[in-house]
């Protein structure tokens, strides 16, 4: 059929109709406010982190040790009630140098957002954090790496507790 | 269980833009009715409407399904929107399909519709509510880092350059030179140009991406002994499947898309295909990164894991090849109106079948398909297997 039909329905705007004033429009901001209640398995997570501990969750049933920490086993569907503390070191599983923001505003330094895969949770179980401390042309995947806390008092329980992660010396 | 066939018999698209005039309903009325006059049916013959439309946050309006109802002609039929991300635009037609597979009815109406271009300014916020609010938001994500990071574990563990995933933004967008909806067709874009684009985050440049789009597309199945009077071409739906991973994104290898490989083989155990490389003849997997294309035709099974680049390389995947991919142009080159995207790639499948799709015919008579789409947070995969 799309042989036969050439033309498609559909009206293509340019910036151009808008600053000419062609196209009428209604502009709203919509503001929504939330509060989220953090759970059981991710409140033990923040308090946690509030002193200076990255919990996983381990499921004895299938042996393995997940982070953040979770109320059920997704593979079991078992209860995970045995929460372990892990290292605050990892590696680098997958990284990426961002050189934009959500609103699409240019970053001349890039971000630098990181899969870290926790020591002591099973392996490729990672946090999503960012990495500083370090020359963006250096970073790699299967780099070593370790967090930054704030300062005990500065801590609230939030994933911002610890304020990115650095490299450590491989050896 | 006994399921009776389903054919696609009509299909219908607006062009994708990047800003539309129309509104949402709008669009979907003209996909809507180019999909009925395509088929000679009217509003009166449809038994039943699917609708596929993406999250409520595009428009700023709850219960978007609800709103684009009258557009998709909707009204006093049973209705249903289904909304699974990204992969909306493959999983409304197996909801179409399982209402006349069932046989609960015998015409159905799949609508697809996106307007992207509501958000203000870039559609791009709209998706940073995926990231866990406690978890992730605190860090002040934004959504190319999912696909730069799933892109750079990909690249590297199997060591794919970057000039390789650049032969697939380059071939889609080359493909969709000829198609008449295509918002970023060109025929004489270069590897070179891809890398040279701008960086957003590395590895993703600015050609590795598909753009934001307002577009629609409908199709019309019917159960076979309907299609048997109405056309001489049905197109069969032969295979569906759909499957999800962990919302636990971190807590997985981002190599491999094993919940595409699910849906795969739930959809190739149903059609009786045993060796998909030679039995599928036109692959279109979900490309809204050149990479994602790449990813997805190696959990399809069409590729080896880490070796779907040779696909593009020794010519496998251009539309004169044996096993053409995105002859459409996908989303790279005609765009990303999200589940309108994914719906595009089943009339692909419709005109591509049939022998109509003109000036994007592949050549030989192709006889299956296959459509796939994925989304949420990287982690659902829907496939459709489509034979005549």
């Amino acid at each position: 059929m799309t042989e036969n039909i050439r033309s498609f329905p559909g009206t293509p705007l340019s910036e151009q109709d808008f600053e000419e004033g062609k196209i009428l429009f209604n502009y709203d901001e919509l503001n929504g406010k939330f509060s989220w209640d953090t759970g059981i398995a991710i409140g033990s997570y923040l308090a946690g982190l509030k002193n200076g501990v990255i919990l996983g969750s381990r499921c004895s049933t299938c042996r393995k040790t997940v982070v953040p920490p979770r109320t059920v086993c997704e593979w079991c569907f078992r209860p995970m009630q045995e929460y372990v503390p892990l290292h605050d070191t990892g590696t680098v599983n997958t990284f990426s140098l961002c050189y934009v923001t959500w609103d699409m505003k240019r970053l001349t330094d890039p971000q630098i957002p990181a899969v870290i895969e926790i020591d002591g949770a099973s392996p490729l179980h990672g946090i999503m954090h960012l990495l500083k401390e370090v020359d963006p042309q250096k970073v790699h995947i299967g780099m070593r790496v370790k967090a930054v806390w704030k300062s005990a008092e500065e801590r609230t329980g939030a994933i911002t507790d610890i304020q990115y992660f650095k490299p450590v010396k491989e050896v | 269980m006994t399921m009776r066939k389903v054919a696609v018999i009509g299909a219908g698209m607006t062009k994708f833009v990047r800003r539309a005039q129309e509104t949402p309903k709008e669009l979907s009325w003209l996909a809507t009715r180019m999909a009925l006059e395509s088929c000679e049916l009217t509003l009166d013959d449809i038994e039943a409407v699917c609708m596929g439309t993406a999250p409520d946050s595009f428009d700023g309006i709850h219960m978007k399904g609800e709103y684009l109802s009258d557009g998709a002609g909707a009204w006093r039929k049973p209705y249903m929107r289904s909304y699974v991300g990204g992969g909306t635009g493959v999983f409304v037609p197996i909801q179409g399909w399982y209402h006349v597979a069932s046989g609960m009815f015998d015409v159905v109406l799949v609508v697809a519709e996106e307007k992207m271009s509501n958000f203000y300014p870039h559609a791009q916020a709209a998706f940073l509510t995926i990231f866990d609010h406690t978890t992730e938001r605190p860090l002040g994500p934004n959504l190319l880092w999912i696909f730069a990071l799933e892109m750079n574990r990909y690249m590297t563990t199997y060591g794919i350059s970057k000039e390789d995933i650049a032969r697939v933004s380059v071939q889609h967008k080359r493909n969709a030179a000829n198609h008449p909806c295509a918002l970023l067709g060109d025929p004489d874009i270069t590897v070179e140009d891809v890398l040279n684009s701008e960086v957003l985050a590395y590895p993703v440049q600015r050609y590795d991406v598909s753009p934001v789009s307002d577009g629609a597309v409908a199709i019309v199945l019917a159960a076979e002994h309907v299609a048997k009077r109405l056309t001489d071409k049905p197109v069969w739906v032969e295979g569906v499947g759909w499957n999800l991973d962990t919302a636990h994104w971190t807590n997985r290898d981002l190599v491999y898309p094993r919940y595409v490989e699910y849906a795969a083989r739930m959809a190739y155990d149903m059609a009786g295909i045993k060796e998909p490389k030679k039995e599928i003849h036109i692959a279109e997997p979900y490309d809204p990164f050149d990479y994602k294309a790449l990813h997805h035709l190696e959990g399809l099974q069409l590729a080896e894991r880490g070796q779907a680049p040779q696909l593009y390389i020794d010519g496998t995947a251009a539309r004169d090849g044996n096993m053409p991919v995105c002859p459409s142009g996908g989303l790279l080159g005609v765009g990303n109106p999200i589940a309108a995207a994914g719906l595009m790639k089943i009339a692909e499948l419709f005109w591509q079948l049939r022998g109509e799709a003109g000036d994007r015919q592949v050549p030989g008579q192709p006889r299956r398909g296959i459509a796939q789409a994925w989304g949420d947070l990287m982690q659902v995969g829907t496939v459709v297997i489509m034979g005549r």
